[in-house]
């Protein structure tokens, strides 16, 4: 499929965001392949933008430095691409003029305005979705023949479609953090979503060597639909825990069980801090209307957030206190919500190890075990040890896991994901799990 | 020149660590140790085994690219840096690419054999890993014909070797060569692992047949060689005394803790021309005939060398130009375990250029400082057991690709 035609203007909204910063430079790779690698004629302009210029003028350093890394990596194919031009001798040489080339493509603007000219919408705003179909609309009507990619995580995308009346030119297009990096890409069709269209995405994913997994046009998709439900369980279960133990306790554990025992790379809670209380509220609310019975909010997340208890992070990158306090990645302090403070993480993790009681005696660790080759062979130890064991640690962690497992399994078959696979696929790549949900472990 | 015209002797060896990739201490993105850190070390520790700067009459200084991995010239300068005693005495630097080590030895030679000098204090150093590997080929790329470089690989040098090796596999068979390099990085890391100083010193992979053995991946590498057949990217220095009779009294060392120069020879060819046979090292070949003729020995004299691996293939290649093997069989020769450490000829037994580390400027007295401690019993684990039969042991340094060329046979001092 010739990308050409449609990637000759693209334009790029919430460029100067988290998520919309990686499309853009990914959004730039392709268009280097275009314009340098397959030396097209073709003048090609990719718009980032913003509501605030001086996070785009900060957008433009972070591209340029993302440039910069993808020539180092890619510095054979580069020279092939630049043989041409005498004048470029040094690996040095062809780097430079490639970050060059590519940024003289990059535009700013905070103006809606630009879009009108473009064939590419990709959209990468705050999740709510009245903005986004005002936005979309008013686009729409000054740019018919628009294509819109969102990067919503949770919001239908049927719903965008008829509120903005973009008459079938949108389909969901959901990378996960950070976008450069990520390889898992959701794409979510609606009923209405051009074949064209639909195409083009697969191919341009394809292109940017992503991992694809098709999802139902379901609000939360896969990757949240279970990511929310699953923190929504570890709130309950902390609640109840809370009665006892007292809240501090009660979230140290729960994340504790979350991580070690299920061997996940970072602790339910702690991904809530990461991924921010704020953000994770918003989420919950925007697929409720789609889930009229079940309760997808809890009253704890809204109450930290009332609190300004929201985690996420500052613009370098680190973490802002949240359910934790961090210092380079660690947890510091527990906050406990009962006596609206935080306590330090040392003062309650021998009482926390105690209640838990016995673990398997096999300890493995997420980080090593990952990669390694008998990775299945390691966690059907760990975890036949766990469900042998009578604690209130191993007996949390196996439910725990049974509920992450009927979540994936819900998933199937309300046919949001096409097969158990995808649903595995989605938590092993967008959320670096070790293994998939749907398995034979819990 | 037939014969040496005088005793020339080499004494007081030493070698920094080679810093880089494999080191544990070893951190990009962490200050490291500067050029004038390695020059010190290496020079100071020398001179401390010599009697001091005083018995100094002058000093040569090799380095390829200071002026540009650290924007650094005028390096003469830098001996009297090390020690005050050796401000306002003779200093000179010499550049040959990779053999500027080798070069800095030729010159301290030169200086006895001129009577200008008894003792001489040679420093080869290299400070590469200022920058990113794929900007260092940039400068390292200056070891070849600038001309060419345009339609060089992004990775020039591997690049160059690369196509060595192809035409190598072509000749004389893919499987068998890449299975004489496979064990040439096994032996290297093996040998590494005995040396303290060495940058694989610290490598523990169980299964460095199996890293050898990974696919070669053109895309993001070249052609014919993977990672595992390169020398490394380094930081270090060494230094030693070259001296004469009369030095070696003057600093007060027994001729039995020296190794004797008993011929050295020297090559360069055009840097303009491509290679007359891409499958022999025919200016190495013309080096090493040269020194071995001088010193009246045969390769079956010689006990060990010290052989400039930039690549793997060059290695083989090497063995074949100092006469080991026929051209093809430097393949059989290895893998029949000749150059292993306890092989016929011991090869490279602190692991050589892929397995110590290659600081370029450094190499050539890197390799002087090796077999002057396997030659005196001072090589530590890494010692090997010299043969009586074969009682010499030599070194080949090589700048580009078989451009500039240093080859010099020892024996123990008597």
């Amino acid at each position: 499929m010739d990308l050409v035609p449609k990637m000759k203007n693209v334009s790029v909204l919430g460029a100067a965001g988290k998520m919309g910063s990686g499309i853009l430079v990914l959004l730039s790779f392709e268009m280097a392949k275009l314009k340098i690698g397959k030396k097209s004629n073709e003048q090609f302009v990719l718009n980032a933008i913003d509501v605030s210029q001086p996070a785009l003028v900060n957008l433009l350093g972070y591209v340029r430095s993302q440039l910069l890394k993808h020539a180092e990596k890619n510095i054979v194919e580069l020279r092939e691409w630049y043989a041409d031009k005498e004048n470029l001798v040094d690996n040095e040489d062809v780097i430079n003029q490639f970050v060059e080339d590519v940024m003289a493509m990059i535009q700013t603007s905070t103006r809606i305005e630009t879009t009108y000219e473009s064939n590419l919408i990709f959209e990468a705003i705050k999740e709510d979705k009245d903005l986004k179909v005002k936005l979309f609309s008013q686009i729409k009507q000054n740019n018919p023949n628009a294509w819109f990619l969102t990067n919503t995580s949770s919001i239908p995308i049927g719903e965008i479609e008829k509120e903005a009346g973009l008459n079938g030119d949108i389909v969901g297009y959901h990378f996960y953090n950070p976008p450069v990096i990520q390889k898992l890409l959701e794409i979510i069709k609606c009923d209405n979503t051009g074949d064209e269209l639909n195409e083009f995405s697969i191919a341009l994913a394809k292109s940017m060597r992503k991992i694809i997994v098709p999802s139902k046009d379901v609000a939360g998709f896969i990757g949240n639909g279970h990511f929310m439900r699953d923190a929504l369980y570890a709130l309950n279960q902390a609640q109840k825990l809370a009665e006892t133990e007292g809240w501090a306790k009660a979230f140290f554990m729960i994340d504790t069980i979350s991580r070690d025992l299920l061997v996940r790379p970072m602790g339910i809670f702690q991904l809530i801090d990461y991924v921010g209380v704020d953000v994770t509220k918003f989420i919950l609310a925007s697929m409720q209307p789609s889930f009229p019975n079940e309760t997808l909010s809890h009253g704890v997340l809204n109450e930290l957030f009332d609190r300004e208890v929201k985690g996420g992070q500052y613009a370098d990158g680190s973490q802002k206190d949240g359910v934790f306090k961090y210092q380079k990645g660690r947890i510091t302090h527990v906050y406990d919500f009962g006596a609206g403070k935080y306590v330090s993480k040392e003062d309650i993790e021998m009482d926390c190890a105690a209640k838990m009681g016995e673990l398997p005696t096999l300890k493995i660790y997420w980080k090593t075990v990952v990669r390694d080759k008998n990775k299945a062979e390691y966690l059907e130890k760990f975890f036949k040890e766990l469900h042998q064991i009578d604690s209130v640690g191993a007996n949390l962690a196996v439910a725990y896991g049974q509920n992450s497992k009927a979540i994936g399994q819900m998933l199937v078959d309300t046919e949001v994901a096409a097969s158990a696979e995808d649903v595995n696929t989605v938590l092993e790549t967008g959320f670096f799990h070790a293994y998939g949900p749907i398995n034979d472990y819990f | 020149m037939k014969a040496l015209r005088k005793k020339v002797y080499m004494v007081a060896g030493y070698n920094t660590v080679s810093m880089g990739t494999g080191r544990k201490e070893f951190h990009p993105k962490k200050p490291r140790p500067d050029l004038e850190h390695y020059i010190k070390e290496a020079g100071q520790a020398t001179l401390k085994m010599i009697g001091g700067a005083e018995n100094v009459d002058e000093g040569v200084i090799g380095n390829f690219m200071a002026a540009r991995f650290n924007k650094q010239a005028n390096l003469p300068a830098f001996l009297p840096m090390i020690d005050e005693g050796l401000k306002y005495k003779p200093a000179i630097s010499v550049e040959g690419a990779c053999a500027s080590g080798g070069l800095a030895l030729a010159s301290g030679i030169k200086s006895i054999l001129a009577e200008t000098a008894d003792v001489v204090l040679a420093v080869g150093f290299e400070v590469q890993n200022t920058m990113k590997a794929m900007y260092g080929a940039d400068v390292l790329a200056g070891a070849g014909w600038m001309k060419t470089r345009k339609e060089g690989h992004a990775y020039f040098f591997p690049g160059v070797f690369s196509k060595r090796a192809g035409a190598y596999y072509e000749k004389f068979g893919k499987e068998k060569t890449r299975e004489a390099m496979a064990k040439w990085y096994c032996n290297a890391i093996e040998n590494a692992r005995l040396c303290e100083t060495a940058q694989e010193f610290h490598n523990q992979n169980k299964d460095l047949e199996g890293t050898a053995k990974m696919p070669l991946n053109p895309k993001k590498f070249v052609d014919h060689l993977n990672y595992s057949d390169c020398s490394k990217v380094s930081d270090g220095a060494s230094a030693i005394a070259i001296v004469s009779e009369e030095g070696l009294k003057k600093v007060g060392i027994d001729p039995k803790d020296a190794v004797e120069v008993v011929g050295i020879g020297q090559a360069a060819s055009d840097i303009t021309q491509e290679p007359e046979n891409m499958t022999c090292l025919t200016t190495m070949k013309a080096a090493a005939a040269k020194a071995m003729e001088m010193a009246g020995v045969t390769v079956d004299q010689i006990g060990t060398v010290e052989v400039h691996d930039c690549f793997s293939i060059a290695g083989i290649m090497g063995a074949e130009a100092i006469g080991f093997a026929e051209e093809g069989k430097g393949v059989d020769f290895v893998l029949e375990g000749h150059t292993s450490r306890c092989g016929k000829v011991p090869f490279n037994t602190t692991g050589g250029l892929i397995g110590w580390g290659h600081p370029t400027g450094a190499t050539g007295v890197h390799q002087a400082v090796t077999i002057w401690e396997q030659l005196t019993g001072k090589a530590g684990d890494a010692q090997i057991e010299m043969k009586e039969d074969r009682p010499y042991g030599m070194t080949v340094n090589m700048g580009g690709d078989d451009k500039s060329l240093v080859a010099i046979v020892y024996k123990r001092g008597e």
